[in-house]
């Protein structure tokens, strides 16, 4: 009998639409695989096994019609599920069940997907490696001793070992691509605003955005069509339609399409071995039909610093909340400390260093006297790079560059020195402080660890990525780990 | 003695005021989410994951909320902004869910603005510097300590039913040359703005419930002089405390300012109970507030034509409204302007709708009413009576079922909370008594117990049945028909005087 969790997610809907197996044959089958090698990778936090096998039986009764029903998928452990525990990969919301779906549960719920449970992440998504989970680290599948990037490490971990063909990661600054490239899978950041962020616990809110990640171009890009699309309760969602991404999925052809190779996202910092599979993906992209040429984005290298305060300002004032008042960890509540003693104390302990770091930082970005000098420019220079990026869509429809700068490296190897973990995003964020739309595609292996080959587009261009995505995928297809060490 | 008395103060200093005012608006939901906005619900009743500030949700501006607030600043001859953003104002307080405000900073939706009041007969104008949106914060309950205090409690409860309910700030620029009357001109600014809200119907705007709420800045220089460094005077909750506010920071700051002493700039928290503020926070030590424009919202860009609209559909300002009906009354306008300043004048008007003469009305609401209120330590017009019931009153004394006297003590029935007037009348026992038999004895007795006086009426001195009246009244607790009492105690003694 074939290993269900070696289907993609298109090939799982098909068999449980004409009935080959039934979802919850599915279901078993992927929390059996979470069973056997979590433990090795610890890719969830939370398993909620009776949720989806309930929701598993309800696609066999055929209450949902559509072309994901049945599919099970693993929910970064950012966004609400009503209760089921949400931590953020934090200690200071352990325990917290949240009493509402985030919009892009309510959908995959709605649209028959089945959530397996909540993956591991960075805390509250600052980092570049899980390994600031407050839970332990998630290992890479494929090779245990090195990160699976981050912050949604959980996520992409969880595709890359089959205990699920679908995720769902959050992109502040990277963390659904870098995660996508170091592991050989594909992720999405969606055009900011494109999926809804009600119910996605805030890092940085001019910046955060869901999107799908998968094995196969495919499968992201009918997962990305659940998610998006106009959301009321969330007033920065985009009311336009959800650009045709499924079709852009299955055309395999990009003939004529003008690429811009971005200058300032190679050379120094960049590992040979990752600027070579990049090189080698522009010369697949120019065999395709492609017409390759090079674009100066020249603001891309202060991206970068103007990221390292936004989103710390940002997320300074959203993190202010978790104060032990209304829910999640209270530490020092003795009826002797006072309110602002059991605030600081329950801070002190429930955030972790990083967090706190990030949390002075911006503090201090925003503070009277300063705030013109440090946040005021750095919207400056988010203004600068939105200009690079519509000067570069006058001569070329999409830009491409390295997902980040190296495979993934040894667990620890950058935990005391922040500013080597934070460069891993260099060639992601630039879209983010834009807002268009970005991807990560597996471009082959450097010794043995995967590259990923970032595509970046125009806003609500989305469907652009999938284009290239899929006519790169057909050209090059995604490398598979050996996941050794299931044996060992 | 730690103060210079007002009048003094001010001969000597010259006052720099400024009134930052705080409204909440009636709207149905809440300013970012779809919750209640009841007062008086059970705590927690009107929540959501959006207005508790729950990880993950995101607000969604209430556009009715934009609307009144445009409409005020139209009210306000303000400008209406064309673009602008709501910004986050952080700083921890519990109350607070998501420990920061969604206000607006530097980016307000209405600018440079004025209203005109009238004291002393003279109009005084008072500039506008913005009105902007916010939303409120939940409310604190300190308990086990003695005062309801933070201070010795031995927990906090916390009601958000309140949180995220829309708030308008209304802030004007400095208000210079008040002269000797600061307090004055900043109880009729209070009260024309009330009038003003209450006309565009955005606002229930009743102090002693907390939709409109006050604070007071105050400073005083010497003629010639730099401004003084001023003091912001919090908590002021009803027209008659933001007087009194304004008087006693004026006396103290008078007090110290001639011992050669500093003014601190901080904030004070007023009482209604003694009517001085005490120290709060100095503003030496003030928070940073960390502002910066709110990234889970768009920014606002009300179009010009809409806001044309809207202006053109304004209701007439309290002003000219009064000037119409105070002529139509026949009011002069010291009467007006002290029924404006007494914040009486809608009561007024409603009371003569209620079916009585403008005399009347003006007499109740300036006299008796006004003198309770004070004893009470409210505004009139937040007294528990209504002007039906006043009416009521009235139209009993036009009967001649009670007397002026008798009708002052149904009065007090009511705002004793004993029902309506005649329910009043009934269980205190008050109507007048014209039965003769019913008085008979009462003239027996009074004219026993006065032989002289009575002598004398015989006697042909009719005036003095005056003192044999007056003994009647008194047995009677003023309930006899004084005339007919007075008719009664002239036949008792032979006298059948014209009594024309
Ligand atoms: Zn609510």
């Amino acid at each position: 009998m074939t290993d269900l969790t070696r289907l993609t997610a298109s090939e799982t809907a098909a068999a449980i639409k004409d009935r080959t197996v039934s979802a919850v044959e599915v279901t078993q089958a992927h929390l059996d695989r979470i069973a056997t090698v979590d433990g090795q990778v610890h890719a969830f936090l939370h398993v909620d096994t009776e949720g989806a096998l309930a929701q598993a039986r309800k696609v066999d009764a055929g209450e949902f019609p559509g072309p994901l029903a049945g599919v099970p998928l693993a929910l970064k452990d950012v966004l609400t599920m009503e209760g089921v525990p949400t931590t953020a990969g934090s200690k200071i919301l352990e325990g917290w069940r949240p009493p509402y779906d985030a919009t892009v549960t309510a959908r995959l719920k709605a649209a028959g997907v089945v959530i397996l449970g909540k993956t591991n992440m960075d805390e509250f998504a600052m980092g570049s490696s899980t390994e600031h989970s407050a839970y332990g680290p998630t290992h890479n599948p494929w090779d245990l001793t090195r990160i699976p990037g981050g912050s949604g490490g959980g996520s992409s971990a969880a595709l890359a070992s089959y205990q699920a063909p679908l995720a769902i990661g959050t992109d502040t600054g990277g963390s659904i691509r870098q995660p996508a490239a170091v592991t050989g899978t594909v992720g999405v950041k969606p055009t900011y605003g494109g999926v809804s962020r009600y119910g996605l616990v805030a890092f940085s809110s001019s910046l955060d955005q869901a999107g799908p990640c998968a094995r196969t171009v495919l499968d992201a890009a009918l997962l990305h069509e659940v998610i998006a699309g106009h959301d009321p309760h969330d007033s920065t969602s985009i009311d336009a339609p959800v650009p045709p991404v499924v079709e852009a999925a299955r055309s395999r052809h990009i003939r004529g399409l003008r690429v811009g190779v971005v200058k300032e996202l190679s050379g120094e910092g960049y590992e040979p071995g990752v600027q070579a599979r990049f090189d080698e993906a522009v010369e697949i992209l120019k065999d395709l039909g492609a017409t390759v040429t090079e674009v100066s984005c020249p603001h891309f290298v202060y991206a970068l610093p103007a990221y390292y305060l936004i989103a710390p300002s940002e997320a300074s004032s959203n993190l202010a909340r978790f104060d032990s008042v209304r829910y999640g960890l209270r530490v020092g509540d003795d009826g002797v400390n006072s309110l602002e003693e059991v605030m600081a104390l329950t801070r002190a302990q429930g955030f972790g260093a990083e967090v706190k770091r990030r949390i002075i930082l911006g503090t201090y970005a925003l503070s009277s006297g300063y705030y013109d000098a440090y946040y005021g420019q750095a919207q400056k220079v988010r203004t600068l790079i939105t200009r690079d990026f519509a000067r570069a869509w006058e001569s070329v429809d999409v830009l491409v560059a390295p997902t980040c700068p190296t495979v993934a490296f040894p667990l620890g190897a950058k935990l005391q020195d922040p500013l080597a973990m934070y460069r891993q995003d260099v060639a992601s964020i630039p879209s983010n402080l834009y807002g268009g739309p970005a991807a990560s595609f597996p471009a082959g292996l450097s010794d043995g660890l995967p590259v990923g080959l970032q595509v970046m587009a125009p806003t609500l261009r989305d469907d652009l990525l999938y284009r290239v995505g899929s006519a790169f995928e057909a050209a090059l297809p995604a490398p598979v780990p050996s996941l050794a060490w299931e044996n060992a | 003695m730690t103060a210079v008395p007002y009048d003094e103060a001010l001969a000597e200093f010259e006052p720099v005021i400024g009134l930052e005012t705080h409204v909440e608006l009636g709207t149905a939901s809440k300013m970012f989410c779809g919750c209640a906005t009841e007062f008086g619900a059970e705590p927690n009743t009107q929540v959501c994951p959006v207005c508790l500030g729950l990880p993950g949700a995101l607000p969604v501006v209430n556009e009715t909320a934009i609307e009144s607030t445009i409409r005020i600043g139209l009210a306000l001859h303000c400008d209406i902004a064309t673009w602008c953003r709501f910004a986050r104002k952080n700083y921890f307080y519990p109350d607070m869910p998501k420990n920061f405000q969604t206000s607006q900073y530097d980016e307000p939706l209405c600018t440079d603005g004025y209203l005109d009041v009238l004291v002393a007969g003279e109009t005084v104008r008072i500039p506008i510097e913005r009105v902007h949106l916010e939303e409120d914060t939940g409310k604190s309950l300190h308990v086990g300590g003695a005062t309801g205090r933070i201070h010795g409690a031995s927990h906090s409860l916390v009601d958000y039913n309140r949180a995220g309910i829309p708030l308008v700030e209304i802030v004007t620029k400095p208000v210079t040359g008040t002269g000797t009357m600061p307090a004055e001109v900043a109880k009729a600014y209070v009260t024309e703005l009330r009038d003003v809200l209450r006309g565009l119907g955005v606002s229930d705007v009743k102090m002693e419930q907390g939709s409109l709420r006050c604070d007071v800045n105050v400073s005083l220089n010497r003629p010639g002089q730099e401004w003084g460094t001023r003091s912001e005077t919090k908590n002021v909750n009803s027209l008659r405390s933001v007087e009194r506010a304004v008087r006693s920071e004026v006396e103290r700051q008078a007090f110290r300012l001639r011992a050669g002493e500093r003014i601190v700039q901080e904030t004070r928290h007023f009482h209604e109970d003694t009517g001085m503020s005490t120290s709060g926070r100095s503003k030496e030590e003030a928070t940073d507030y960390r502002y910066f424009p709110e990234p889970d919202l768009v920014p606002i860009a009300p179009d010009p034509v809409w806001v044309a609209t809207l202006k053109d559909a304004l209701p007439e300002a309290p002003s000219v409204r009064r000037l119409m009906l105070t002529k139509e009354l026949g009011l002069s306008d010291n009467d007006s302007e002290a029924m404006v300043n007494a914040g009486v004048l809608d009561v007024v008007l409603a009371t003569v709708e209620a079916g009585t003469s403008a005399t009347e009305a003006r007499n109740w609401w300036l006299g008796h009413l006004a003198q309770s209120a004070n004893t009470a330590g409210v505004d009139a017009a937040d007294l528990p009576i209504t002007p039906a019931q006043v009416a009521r009153v009235v139209a009993l004394v036009n009967a001649g079922t009670l007397t002026a006297g008798l009708a002052r003590q149904v009065v007090d029935g009511v705002l004793a909370g004993e029902g309506e007037p005649d329910a009043v009348v009934v269980s205190r026992g008050l109507a007048v008594v014209s039965d003769e038999g019913a008085l008979a004895a009462a003239v027996d007795e009074a004219i026993a117990a006065d032989p002289d006086a009575a002598e004398k009426v015989r006697s042909g001195k009719v005036a003095a049945a005056g003192a044999l009246v007056g003994k009647v009244m008194k047995a009677t607790r003023g309930q006899a028909d004084a005339s007919v009492a007075r008719r009664l105690v002239l036949e008792r003694l032979g006298v059948t005087a014209d009594l024309s």
